[in-house]
């Protein structure tokens, strides 16, 4: 059984105090951020040191990160991540560690056949052709369908800890609404006015003018279709909007919290900051916000800088003190610039790092700040380097 | 061919989040519109912030000249969806557009290709009126490009009769348009990015008949060592070397030498993941580069600069 858990109330100071507190965590945050990097390696130490049974739900690993959790198909299953992957990293975890990978189609389909109320309804649906595309893009479907996944695990009480990455979306608060819109869906008159009984819709449809129109440019038929794909839709109204109730319900549970990934460029950034802003007014708990692709520090120390504005300036005279020392003296000078250029180039952007750390307003009380790596991170070493620089205390 | 891709008339820049599409689409525009083609930069992604890119206020639907010969547009499908009705369905122009737009975003979320239709059927329009010399549309990303180019095929399968179906024809036509239609891919020497390219690069093949005509690679790091001189590097780590470096500048040589280190480690493994994409994909498409632009901030001063290194790359 896994070890008892800290549910008291006290304020979290590191990742480590959160996520012994918790059980569910939802990372996201914008494009290409880290927030899949970040959510295996929070799971990984969580297994490693927490211990208990941790699951992290990933959409869309890099290959070579979905062959070391252990994730080579696809699929929905959750699986164990081989024990061996943390003893090639040296570590001896406490807990276990699973992964899962988001399938947004095959998610789709389960909860058509959950919530069908016969086989031949969900075979017509699952049979239609409009089908596909709504499973694909259904208002944000592919949000919804992760917290609705995420719903269902937590239900089956399998797990610990679901630590729970989350799509790339064009605006970060999507999947916050995403079971708002689901319900609002199913309740626009809109679709009550195709699935009407054909008769009462003759009538309506000569009283409204955009229908006309919408025949004219769409035509009979395929106004038809639709209506047809959701008048089986429709009879699953019930299930759909209960459940997508409880899941809102769940994200704002207070076993659940969010931890916000952002690099410190401007954009995400600005994103950060408006989906902060965005989970305060709807009232969800914001646990860390991870800092992510950060130049180390050393690019603003001012020693260094005096050092690499040296090497710019007056190269010759600093490498004639090491060129006793090594085998192609004449080359010392150019390479001592180049290193001091190069210096000073990074730290351009490093200050400009530091001022968008500077301009974050409200900040949730626990900051990490993880550097950038020399390369990609694709391994549970990796993952356990990025995830200790999370972990601790700090800020 | 490089030489060739601003000769075409309409084309689409796309790429994984955050990499750089409006970047390269505001610098193409605006060097097209620097060598004398009268240029429209047309973005159609909701979120956009293509006007940042040339710092000249907000951009709406209606184009606006932001550059001598260069204008700029934001899609808006309510108002794309009007223009539609009005122009291409000969409907007048409904004051009361709101139950027609919800109606409209309803048919639309279940139909696919409804909603893209309008978004890229403004841009190709443009192009079939013949109102500018080139279009550049910063477009959607990787994720949602492919429905968004094959919009007309799909909604040819899906609605047989119909006003739409009717005007899909000449969208289908110039779009499929070798020398009038081109897609361009943008990336970063990153392993995801990179690997949303090859399969993008695929996809479009196979689906969409738009074709590949470039694929940029943006912040491309420089290369900090010539010849030889990183063994002088090695060198100069060794300890012996830093204690002399050390006393001659009088303060510690290792965090600059630590920076260096990074620089060429992050390079190569950027190289590594530049080889995979040159291997992916077909060798006639043409790679430009774009270096990493060590920049206090970003607006106009970023798209000029990145025009520059475009121009150069495409002139050889
Ligand atoms: N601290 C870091 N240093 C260096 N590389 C990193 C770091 N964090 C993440 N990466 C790399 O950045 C890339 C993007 O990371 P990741 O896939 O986790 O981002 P994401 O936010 O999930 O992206 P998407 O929005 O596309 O889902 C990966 O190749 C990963 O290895
Ligand atoms: N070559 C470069 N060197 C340095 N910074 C760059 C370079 N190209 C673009 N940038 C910067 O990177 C950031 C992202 O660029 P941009 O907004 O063009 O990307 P995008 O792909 O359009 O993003 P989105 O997916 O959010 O639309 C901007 O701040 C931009 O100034
Ligand atoms: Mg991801
Ligand atoms: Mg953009």
């Amino acid at each position: 059984m896994a070890p008892k858990r800290r549910k008291d109330d006290e304020r979290a100071t590191s990742l480590e105090h959160l996520l012994a507190a918790k059980e569910i965590a939802v990372v996201c945050g914008s494009g290409g951020v880290g927030k899949t990097t970040t959510a295996a390696a929070a799971a990984a130490m969580a297994a490693a040191s927490l211990g208990g049974k941790v699951l992290v739900v990933t959409v869309d690993p890099a290959r070579r990160l979905a062959n070391a959790l252990g994730l080579e198909g696809f699929g929905n299953k959750e699986k164990p991540v081989p024990p061996d992957a943390f003893k090639q990293a040296g570590v001896q975890p406490r807990g276990e560690l699973w992964a899962a990978m988001l399938d947004t189609k095959e998610s789709w389909d389960a909860l058509i056949h959950m919530h069908a109320p016969d086989k031949e309804t969900a075979k017509r649906i699952l049979d239609n052709p409009l089908y596909q595309n709504v499973s694909g893009r259904f208002v944000q479907s592919h949000d919804y369908i992760a917290m609705e996944r995420l719903y269902e695990i937590h239900t089956s009480g399998d797990y610990d800890l679901i630590v729970v990455d989350t799509p790339p979306t064009r605006n970060a608060i999507d999947f916050l609404e995403a079971p708002e819109h689901m319900a609002d869906f199913f309740s626009s008159r809109f679709l009550r006015w195709l699935t009407a009984p054909a008769r009462s819709r003759v009538i309506n449809f000569a009283s409204r003018p955009f229908y006309q129109v919408a025949d004219r440019i769409l035509g009979t038929q395929f106004l038809q279709d639709i209506s047809e794909f959701f008048m089986n839709f429709q009879t699953m109204y019930d299930g759909f909007v209960e459940r997508a109730r409880a899941v809102d319900r769940l994200l704002h549970d207070r076993r659940t919290t969010f931890i916000v990934v952002s690099t410190l460029e401007h954009v995400p950034v600005r994103e950060a900051e408006f989906f902060i802003e965005a989970l305060d007014e709807r009232k969800f708990h914001l646990g860390a916000l991870v800092l992510n692709k950060v130049l180390p520090s050393y690019f603003r120390d001012e020693g260094a800088t005096k050092v690499a504005e040296r090497l710019c300036s007056d190269s010759p005279e600093v490498a004639h003190a090491a060129e006793s020392l090594i085998a192609n003296p004449d080359k010392a000078a150019p390479v001592l610039r180049e290193v001091g250029e190069s210096f000073l180039n990074f730290q351009v952007v490093a200050k400009r790092e530091q001022e968008q750390r500077n301009e974050l307003a409200k900040l949730p009380e626990v900051v990490a700040t993880v550097p950038y790596f020399d390369s990609d991170i694709y391994d549970m070493g990796g993952l356990l380097d990025l995830g200790f620089q999370i972990w601790g205390r700090r800020d | 061919m490089a030489r060739d891709l601003l000769d075409h008339k309409l084309l689409f820049v796309t790429g994984k989040g955050g990499v750089g599409k409006s970047t390269v689409a505001a610098a193409l525009a605006l060097l097209a519109s620097q060598r004398g083609k009268r240029t429209l930069a047309c973005e159609i992604d909701a979120k956009g912030n293509l006007s940042d890119f040339f710092e000249s206020g907000p951009t709406d639907y209606e184009p606006r000249e932001v550059q001598p010969n260069l204008y700029a547009m934001s899609m808006d499908t309510e108002a794309s969806l009007q223009e539609y009705l009005r122009l291409q369905m000969r409907l007048p122009a409904i004051a009361r557009i709101g139950p027609l737009a919800r109606a409209f975003e309803f048919v639309a979320t279940a139909a696919p290709g409804v909603r893209e239709i309008l978004t890229v059927g403004k841009p190709v329009w443009e192009v079939r009126e013949g109102h500018y010399d080139l279009v550049v549309v910063d477009a959607v990303a990787t994720g949602h490009i492919v429905s968004q180019l094959a919009a007309p095929q799909s909604i040819n399968e899906l609605v047989h009769v119909g006003l739409i179906r009717q005007q899909t024809g000449w969208l289908i036509d110039i779009l499929g348009k070798k020398e009038t239609t081109g897609l361009v891919i943008v990336t970063t020497p990153e392993e995801m990015p990179v690997n949303e390219t090859i399969e993008l690069a695929g996809r479009v093949e196979d689906e969409t008949d738009v074709a590949l005509k470039g694929i940029v690679v943006n912040r491309v790091l420089p290369e900090l060592f010539g010849r030889g001189e990183e063994e002088v590097f090695e060198e100069l780590r060794q300890p012996a070397a830093v204690g002399a470096l050390d006393d001659s500048l009088g303060s510690p040589v290792e965090p600059v030498f630590e920076a260096a280190r990074l620089a060429v480690t992050m390079r190569r493994t950027r190289a590594g993941h530049l080889d995979r994409l040159r291997t992916s994909i077909d060798s006639s498409i043409p790679l430009l580069y774009v270096p990493y632009l060590f920049m206090r901030a970003h607006g106009f001063r970023t798209t000029r600069q990145v025009a520059e290194a475009l121009s150069a790359e495409l002139s050889y």
